[in-house]
């Protein structure tokens, strides 16, 4: 039990390489023990489709949106914009509650020592990872694409199926930030494409199975290939847009986002192949194919295609709207494309 | 085609390696693609071909950085595997 303690107190000095050290760790897990919540927020990745997307109220209006979590009462642990009342929080209060409160839940104040460095090493490891993480992409703008609800993935599911009856398709604007799909159905969001991935994933194996063609090694390959062609399209798409400097306002996250919506198509249409054979299969294919072509062209046609009424640079050659248009007309033919390979060999 | 990531990479490493090697006076200015010869329109739309010398010239930089030992071992490491 020493032991470990005095290897828990080791690596906890090693790890904390700010000024703050680990008292004020302590002092933070304390508060946060206080105050433990029933139901932490975390995130979506549960379970596939199986999980209520958070339907949450109507929120006020502004970026609170995102970052409050209104399914629990504690300051979030996840979300970083609540570190600093933590540690506001964690001054005055820790002399009152500190000693008698956490002595409370252990008759042995070595064990408590023990809980609190360990927790203050978990958390430090969490800091660790999430500040490597947000070297690499900005978790806040990767929220935006996960707030959505249940009403925005069912419109958005029949707009990608039947998308001939929707008229507006601006993604609509709030103070110049763009609104999350909770408030916009325009919105693109990466929740329907990574759900849509693993269900494809899955009744890949399933289709498989059925045709007692089925090791898991397959499961494997088959998430690899989907996988390296997302990237591929997505790198053609970024490399084609910065040649032409299209000045969009298309991130990265906005590419993934609708290059992933062809796995919703995916899956109808290996569910028609192996409900209704070999004609279901291609019927299913060709409806969908022109559902998807239609939702691109007309999703992109706002965002790269310049707008009419805004013409600040005059001088653009002629050549640019034709070859922005080739653009969206190539991404749009690229998906049947690549719905035909990654699904003709499941459905024999 | 099955691919995996690994194949992916192998590629990744291949196409910039392809790019990075294209010599810039042997080469690139016989067919008139050299930087010298791209300082052109000071419009802001600078066109295809500059913007594409511009990329081959940056992919070329950055190659010649600390990415070049790198990217040597690591192909050799992948293209032997």
């Amino acid at each position: 039990m020493n032991v470990t303690l005095i290897l828990a107190c080791l690596l906890a000095s090693t790890f904390s390489k700010n000024k703050f050290g680990a008292t004020q760790k302590i002092n933070n897990i304390c508060i946060k023990n206080k105050l433990t919540s029933p139901g932490v927020m975390d995130l979506p990745h549960q379970g596939y489709r199986a999980t209520k997307p958070r339907a949450r109220a109507a929120p006020s209006a502004g970026d609170s949106v995102l970052f409050d979590d209104t399914s629990s009462a504690a300051p979030g642990m996840n979300s970083q914009g609540f570190y600093t009342p933590a540690y506001n929080m964690a001054g005055p209060s820790n002399d009152m509650q500190g000693g008698p409160g956490v002595n409370n839940l252990f008759a042995d104040p070595m064990a408590s020592a023990a809980m609190m460095y360990g927790s203050s090493l978990a958390n430090q490891g969490k800091d660790m990872v999430n500040k490597e993480i947000n070297r690499f992409m900005s978790v806040n703008k990767l929220k935006y694409f996960f707030a959505v609800d249940t009403r925005y993935v069912l419109k958005k599911l029949m707009i990608l199926m039947f998308p001939y009856t929707h008229q507006d398709w601006e993604v609509r604007y709030h103070r110049d930030t763009p609104l999350t799909p909770r408030q916009d159905v325009n919105a693109p969001d990466l929740y329907i494409p990574t759900m849509a991935f693993i269900t494809y994933i899955l009744l890949a194996g399933m289709a498989l199975g059925i045709q007692k063609r089925f090791s898991p090694e397959v499961l494997g390959l088959c998430a690899s290939t989907a996988l390296v062609w997302i990237i591929i399209e997505v790198l053609v798409m970024l490399l084609s847009l910065y040649l032409l400097t299209v000045h969009s306002d298309l991130s990265t996250f906005d590419l993934i986002a609708y290059s992933g919506y062809k796995y919703v198509g995916m899956i109808f249409t290996v569910l028609c192949g192996l409900m209704f054979g070999s004609d279901g299969y291609y019927v299913a294919l060709a409806w969908s194919s022109c559902a998807l072509m239609f939702f691109i062209v007309r999703s992109l046609k706002m965002k790269i295609l310049p707008s009419i009424s805004s013409d600040s640079m005059g001088m653009g050659s002629n050549s640019k709207p034709q070859l922005r248009l080739y653009i969206t007309v190539a991404t749009a033919v690229f998906q049947p494309i690549i719905i035909y390979w990654l699904t003709s060999h499941l459905v024999r | 085609m099955a691919f995996t990531l690994y194949s992916l990479i192998q590629a990744a490493i291949l196409c910039i390696n392809a790019v990075a090697v294209l010599h810039e006076e042997r080469f690139l200015s016989k067919i008139g693609w050299g930087v010298d010869q791209s300082v052109g329109g000071f419009g802001d739309e600078p066109g295809i071909k500059v913007q594409l010398m511009n990329l081959i010239r940056s992919v070329r930089t950055v190659m010649r950085g600390a990415c070049f030992f790198l990217l040597r071992i690591f192909s050799h490491l992948t293209v032997s595997g």
